[in-house]
């Protein structure tokens, strides 16, 4: 099935529409398969970014548009290939205590996999995969195996889960708020073995977050989402350190940061969300710098820069 | 320096548990100054969201308050009856609980939960003095009057949480404390409520106890900081201290722990697990995960000692 040409993964103006609402609305991402990224996708609640989890997993169907793996559209795949991109393609969810049965010991979430795609051709094999892909995490097997779910700590389930995944050396991990529920001290930690696979394995890893900072951190490039369309795109450093939306501009100075220099209070408290009328940019209520044409017409992503991409009316681009 | 409004002295909270009694809160002392920002930070477990439920003497069995004393200005609150400490809550100490906007009555007006609590308190009010007094509220939070009107469900977060500040300030507590407000909103949203509590505290005159784990907002936000690890206060100290000059060696991993925007690669997590609250380890209870640790350090426990204005509970600090 492979196109050794195609990207890795593709959206093609994606829209997903629950009954009258736009959960994602005209999007189009590509993931190269050449060279291994990190892309992070942020947004706030409600921006769209678990429906394009549930899409890149092919886990729903757009309601226009295309999602295609390897240059073939997810939901025409054959039987052998829906298997293969099962495999190819892991997902880690946000919450590290819901995807565990309490009955069964963690064992179980990585023997599964390794019995279900014939992984291994004897128990001996298995286990030395299921150790490898443990150590690969920063766990130690003799503390996680044979234990019952409750008795890890949030932590540590959620670098099982990335074990898991790593078990079935898969192109692709989408990674849905996978620190979200975990603390502080350990986000570091997780973050950083994605990281590792990353650069390591050659796994390319979609990491879907509302957490600029963390994004900041690991991804090299991002995906700023605003109510189910992109605001702005492009390479990390120059997205955060430079924003040009005005969302993406309220995000950066919306993050308390660690620092003596106490400016983070000052704003004013801000407008309501309110809802706009068709048309018009969906950021206009809110926005500092809003234009008449702002009202009227919806900005489309234009190529700012080789390494950019801004949906806004102040930032008239090359067309994408 | 004027006097304390809020004095914890070696505040110590149990929970009996079938292999062994568990110390959450252990021997914790620290005062609160009239019209300050005070932090409480921790990793979860740290004991932190127990100590503000034992300042206003919540605990629940199998939980118990097993030690020490709370004071607000001259009343020592372990000498109130039930009903007087009940009058106290929300009058004198105002609680913001974790997740308090999902704790709004989903079938009650934001109007008639405010009047509730005034009506609980004994504020005996006309209905248009509480309309007054609603709208007054409400404006004091940045909300429209129109919200009085509205449930839960119509508002969004941010509403729902300026709803609960609110509530929190209808009787003009002295003291405020504020659990992890804002842990489910957005960043943006945040911000502003977070504009808008310390606004309301200003014109209130009310100090505020804010718990989190979050060392951004903590120094965005608060005076000082007091540092929790395993139910112990490991470091207190003025904010912009603790930030350029941590003593404690796990307040200083945790600061290294946090992503910064400014550079990138700096954040390392902290290796190893917080402890079992009914297992800790001897000596310090940070030993096993310290770069640091030394003999002393596994034998003995650091206590809390004064070093100018900062106070550490390290052997080295």
């Amino acid at each position: 099935m492979a196109d050794s040409t195609a990207p890795l993964i593709e959206l093609r103006g994606a829209t997903k529409i629950y009954g009258r609402i736009a959960a994602l609305e005209d999007f189009s991402l590509t993931i190269d398969a050449a060279r291994p990224t990190i892309t992070a996708i942020v947004g706030e609640s409600g921006s769209g970014k678990t429906t394009l989890a549930r899409l890149l997993l092919g886990l729903v169907a757009p309601t226009s548009g295309q999602v295609l793996y390897q240059g073939r559209d997810l939901h025409a795949l054959s039987g052998g290939e829906r298997r293969t991109f099962r495999r190819d393609v892991q997902a880690i969810f946000q919450d590290p205590y819901g995807v565990y049965n309490p009955f069964y010991r963690v064992d179980h979430v990585l023997t599964t996999p390794v019995a279900k795609f014939r992984l291994a051709a004897t128990r001996t094999e298995a286990r030395a995969l299921i150790e490898d892909a443990l150590r690969a995490v920063g766990l130690r097997s003799d503390e996680i195996l044979g234990r019952y779910p409750h008795q890890l700590s949030g932590g540590q389930r959620q670098r099982v889960m990335v074990a898991r995944a790593l078990l079935l050396h898969p192109h692709l991990i989408v990674a849905d708020e996978p620190v979200s529920m975990v603390d502080a001290s350990l986000r570091a930690t997780i973050l950083g073995s994605l990281r590792q696979l990353n650069q390591e394995r050659g796994i390319s890893i979609i990491y879907i977050t509302h957490d600029l900072a963390t994004a900041y951190q690991v991804a090299d490039n991002i995906i700023v989402m605003y109510r189910a369309s992109v605001a702005e795109a492009g390479d990390v450093e120059l997205v955060v350190k430079a924003p040009k939306h005005p969302y993406t501009q309220l995000l950066v100075a919306s993050i308390p940061q660690v620092s003596t220099e106490r400016t983070w209070l000052d704003e004013q408290e801000g407008r309501p969300r309110t809802d706009v009328g068709d048309g018009g940019c969906k950021f206009v209520a809110r926005c500092p710098v809003a234009i008449p044409v702002c009202r009227q017409v919806a900005p489309m992503p234009r190529r700012t820069e080789p390494d950019r991409v801004v949906a806004c009316h102040h930032h008239a681009g090359a067309d994408t | 320096m004027n006097a304390a409004v809020l004095r914890v002295e070696g505040l110590r909270v149990a929970y009996d548990h079938p292999l062994g009694e568990v110390r959450a809160v252990d021997d914790v002392w620290f005062n609160l100054r009239p019209h300050e920002r005070f932090g409480l930070a921790g990793e979860s477990g740290s004991g932190k969201s127990t100590m503000a439920l034992a300042i206003l003497r919540l605990i629940r069995p199998p939980g118990r308050i097993d030690g020490g004393e709370v004071w607000l200005d001259d009343t020592r609150l372990s000498s109130l009856s039930d009903d007087a400490m009940r009058k106290l809550r929300l009058a004198g100490i105002a609680l913001v609980p974790q997740g308090s906007m999902n704790s709004l009555n989903p079938v009650l007006r934001i109007r008639a939960q405010i009047a509730d609590a005034l009506g609980d308190h004994g504020t005996t009010l006309s209905r248009r003095d509480i309309d007054t007094h609603v709208r007054d509220l409400l404006g004091h939070v940045g909300l429209p009057p129109g919200v009085a009107e509205m449930y839960p469900h119509e508002l969004s977060g941010g509403m729902k949480q300026r709803a609960c500040i609110a509530i929190a300030i209808c009787l003009r507590p002295k003291v405020i404390i504020a659990d992890e407000p804002t842990s489910a909103l957005d960043v943006v949203v945040q911000r502003q409520v977070m504009a808008t509590l310390a606004r309301v505290q200003g014109e209130l005159g009310a100090a505020v106890i804010l718990v989190g784990h979050d060392m951004g907002l903590m120094a965005q936000f608060v005076d000082r900081l007091g540092v929790m690890y395993a139910g112990r206060l490991v470091e207190i100290a003025p904010i912009a201290e603790i930030i350029t000059a941590p003593k404690h060696p796990y307040t200083q991993m945790l600061i290294a722990s946090l992503p910064s925007l400014e550079r990138k690669g700096m954040m390392q997590g902290i290796p190893g697990l917080a402890p079992l609250l009914r297992d800790l380890p001897s000596g310090c209870a940070f030993h096993p995960r310290c770069p640091k640790a030394t003999d002393l350090c596994r034998t003995e426990r650091p206590l809390l000692r004064d070093l100018g204005d900062h106070q550490a509970a390290c052997h080295f600090a």
